[in-house]
């Protein structure tokens, strides 16, 4: 469904140069849930807005569902591919109601028959209409996030990209969007690429896992592997290791993988 | 180790803040005791945390009204101390860290005269003195080139780096106990765990107390000697940090519940079904007359 | 006891501050009267509101509140001081100045609505748009921007003048074209900040183009700081009206303009003090009022306070 190949990314010229992503290969599967996981700066979200078009300066070979992507995009692509952003206060405009700006893409593709397709769509992300007219600020995080994933959804794509979707979430409330997230998937047969730092959350979440560090990519594992503990870098075993809680021996050992 | 002496003692906290909407009770009759030992102060946003950290240090906005029987450092009521006193303990006594050193460093002068001038408001030093000083907490604070580092600018640094500058601007005045909050939350997960392992050794090697406030269970409890949790404004439960997953209370079970485990199921995660029975019921709501 | 009247009131205040509003009119409205609570409450900007309403009321009804005809000579009662029968006292032709005040209201309502009209629209289009597109757009649009930027509003006044002659028209003119590059800027630094949030981010996703972006998502969020800017700026271009009515720029006699009045009045500044007192503090009100209603919308339209 969604092939990467050699996809590098450099921002800046001269010394602040920053090779952001290096020669970053791997492929999804449609209808599966594939994790990115890495520190900051390891270039996990860079790949994710090069996917989504919403950066151009990219260089490499792209598919989804066999169609070469150019660098930018045209409308169909917004049919087919979704992103939900980490910051459930960011991601909404903090002026229009949710009903506006859950129409907005309704209206920008011109699909017709707004209001229905509003009301479904909050139903399937557990809201009801009552919550159609507030303003973000009226909304909790978690709500937030569910309009995010709302309006990520209205459009049926077949992929959603999810960038960091609960970090900023209480663990309380992390819990329930994971569900939602996870029924969704099931119902719609929606394909994930999910980033996160968190080795737990990329888990309990998808079935292959690429690890990345200072942009390249450290190796690809899957989840048998992780709950095994089976595995070859030396990188993804002390993310492992850090993800268990604080242990002043191991810590200790800690490397620098620069 | 769980210190006996009480450091701090707090009873009968409440925060209540004024606004548009009707007053919102932040903090509702918490009462608790620390040592010099590593407590752990735990709850979801909104639980109160870190306005309890900052009613100690009576740092909070003048729409905040706190009240409490006692706030004693080391038997001295801090309810009773002015303005000028308080300045004194602010530092000097009981240092705070913050989450983001991005937000808590000035952003316009170097990081060496920051954690210098941390040093010169407590002790009369003069400047080559104090910058030894600065540069000696660099070094405990294991900044591998303090000299360099020394006349680094705030936005010059990585964000575990600058988390180390603010522990040392901290500790340098040698307070005796420090509230941290959330202070590991913006870092990566490795670079936490070594920000933390410095904490705890200089933690340790001076005998202080460290209050550490954050969202994370798991790390807390195996980071603090005792864990303190809190829901609502409240305290649900008291335990000592290895009991954390032996805890018979609904909240607490039901926060570790929750969490995605790298070893577990990929079934759906337990949901957390909040019951407004672990909440008492607050008291009448004083009007105005703080007692701080 | 409640009567009908505390009933309606009561609804009315539940359906503003309902929670969860069944209509965007509702959740609008509710925003609004929650911002005019909090407007309220700083009183210095209460009185500067009060006071511009009073203009525009005093403008509104002017024949009916003038006693006199502004324009219309008496000799015999030049120079008359202030009285029962002239409030203000009478000029040099002997015209009452206080009807000559309340009649100028219309103008001084007429020059700042005209110059707010003209010069915020075209400074919010040219910043978002700079700000929007970057790059060379931007290069060329504030480079203009920095050239009327370089304008000194009343020596650009006197060209045009000496250009088009004087007249009310041409002043307002002259005033707008300096007026709009600050807001350009404005829009500009507030547009650049936006663009990288997270929302522009998700509206282009949906494929959204340039205009709609520009429109719908970015140019309601510079609105506040716009708003609180030309509201503040009202008073600096009543007093450049007046300085050019002043100057015999703005404003021909007979025309009761406050500049102009002001103007007039200066020779006899020592024996008939009115003359020039009464329309400055005219101008002095009305531009004070305008700094405190500015000050209290800022407090009231900063997207930071929302929560």
């Amino acid at each position: 469904m969604i092939v990467v190949e050699n996809l590098n990314v450099c921002f800046g010229h001269g010394k602040a140069r920053n090779h952001a992503v290096r020669d970053v290969n791997f492929t999804v599967e449609k209808g599966e849930s594939f994790g990115l996981v890495g520190e900051s700066g390891s270039g996990k979200s860079t790949v994710l807005n090069c996917i989504s078009g919403l950066l151009t300066h990219w260089t490499g070979r792209m598919e989804i569902d066999g169609v070469r992507l150019k660098q930018k995009r045209n409308i169909a692509f917004c049919r087919k591919v979704q992103m939900v952003f980490q910051d459930p206060y960011g991601s909404l405009h903090p002026r229009h109601t949710i009903d506006r700006t859950l129409k907005e893409p309704v209206k920008i593709n011109r699909l017709g028959d707004a209001n229905h397709r509003v009301a479904r769509v909050l139903d399937e992300v557990g809201l009801g209409a009552k919550f159609r007219f507030r303003f973000p600020h009226q909304l909790s995080g978690g709500q937030r996030q569910r309009v995010a994933l709302a309006r990520a959804l209205i459009l049926n794509p077949e992929v959603v990209l999810l960038d960091e979707p609960t970090s900023a979430l209480d663990v309380s409330i992390q819990a329930e969007v994971l569900n939602l997230l996870q029924d969704l998937r099931r119902e719609k047969q929606l394909t994930y690429i999910l980033v996160s730092h968190d080795l737990a959350v990329v888990s309990h979440m998808c079935d292959t896992l690429l690890v990345m560090n200072r942009g390249k990519a450290v190796e690809t594992i899957t989840r048998s592997q992780l709950k095994s503990g089976v595995i070859k870098e030396k990188y993804t075993k002390q993310l492992l290791v850090a993800g268990k809680g604080y242990d002043r021996t191991a810590i200790d050992l800690f490397q620098d993988f620069r | 180790m769980t210190g006996n002496t009480s450091l701090l003692t707090v009873k009968d906290l409440s925060v209540v803040f004024s606004s548009f909407k009707g007053d919102v009770c932040a903090v509702n009759n918490i009462s608790f005791s620390m040592g010099r030992e590593k407590l752990g102060i735990v709850g979801e946003s909104g639980s109160g945390k870190s306005v309890t950290g900052r009613a100690v240090l009576r740092l909070l906005p003048p729409y905040a009204r706190v009240r409490a029987s006692e706030i004693s450092l080391r038997g001295k009521n801090l309810l009773d101390f002015s303005e000028k006193q308080m300045r004194k303990i602010r530092g000097m006594e009981i240092s705070m860290v913050m989450q983001d050193p991005k937000y808590s460093l000035n952003p316009v002068r170097t990081v060496g005269e920051q954690i210098r001038e941390a040093y010169t408001i407590h002790h009369k030093a003069g400047k080559k003195q104090a910058r030894q000083k600065a540069l000696d907490m660099l070094n405990a604070v294991r900044i591998r080139n303090p000299e360099q580092v020394y006349d680094l600018y705030p936005h010059e640094v990585s964000g575990g780096m600058g988390q180390r500058i603010m522990i040392a601007m901290m500790l340098i005045p040698e307070p005796s106990l420090l509230i941290a909050d959330e202070p590991t939350s913006a870092l990566d997960v490795t670079v936490q765990l070594q920000v933390l392992a410095i904490l705890d050794d200089l933690v340790s090697e001076r005998g202080m107390g460290l209050m550490f406030i954050s969202h994370d269970l798991e790390l807390v409890a195996s980071f603090c000697d005792r864990v303190i949790i809190m829901y609502g404004g409240q305290i649900m439960e008291v335990l000592d940090a290895g009991n954390l997953h032996k805890s018979n209370h609904p909240y607490t079970k039901g926060l570790l519940s929750c969490l995605p485990k790298i070893d577990g199921t990929q079934d759906r995660l337990p949901t957390l079904v909040r019951d407004d029975a672990w909440l008492k019921p607050a008291p009448g709501l004083f009007s105005g007359g703080a007692a701080s | 006891m409640m009567t009908n009247k505390t009933l309606k009131t009561g609804r009315m205040r539940e359906w503003l501050r309902a929670d969860t509003p069944d209509s965007a009119f509702q959740a609008w409205s509710g925003r609004a009267y929650l911002g005019l609570l909090r407007f309220m409450k700083n009183r210095l900007a209460v009185l500067g509101l009060l006071i511009i309403v009073a203009l525009i009321v005093i403008a509104v009804l002017a024949p009916v509140i003038a006693p006199y005809d502004p324009v219309e000579t008496d000799i015999g009662n030049r120079l008359q001081p202030l009285s029962f029968t002239h409030y203000l006292g009478t000029d040099e032709m002997g015209r009452d100045i206080f009807s000559r005040i309340v009649f100028g209201s219309r103008l001084t309502l007429y020059i700042i609505s005209l110059v707010a009209i003209i010069a915020a629209p075209v400074g919010i289009l040219v910043g978002t748009v700079a700000g929007y597109f970057g790059g060379i757009v931007d290069t060329v649009l504030m480079r203009i921007t920095d050239i009327f930027l370089a304008f000194p509003k009343l020596i650009l006044a006197l060209a045009f003048v000496s250009a088009l002659g004087p007249g009310i028209e041409n002043a307002v003119i002259a005033i707008s074209i300096t007026s709009w590059p600050p807001y350009a800027r404005i829009a500009r630094a507030e547009t650049i900040t936006i663009r990288n949030c997270d929302f522009i981010k998700a509206v282009r996703l949906q494929g959204a183009g340039a205009l709609r972006i520009i429109t719908g998502h970015i140019m309601p969020l510079c609105l506040p700081s716009l708003i609180i800017r030309v509201t503040l700026d009202m008073a600096g271009i009543i007093l450049t009206a007046a300085g050019l009515g002043f100057l015999g720029l703005g404003a021909q006699p007979p025309t009761p303009e406050w500049g102009a009045m002001t103007a007039g009045g200066r020779t006899y500044i020592i024996d008939h003090w009115w003359l020039i007192s009464m329309p400055g503090t005219a101008i002095f009100i009305v531009s004070l009022a305008f700094n405190l209603l500015g000050d209290g919308l800022r407090e009231v339209l900063d997207p930071r306070s929302d929560n």
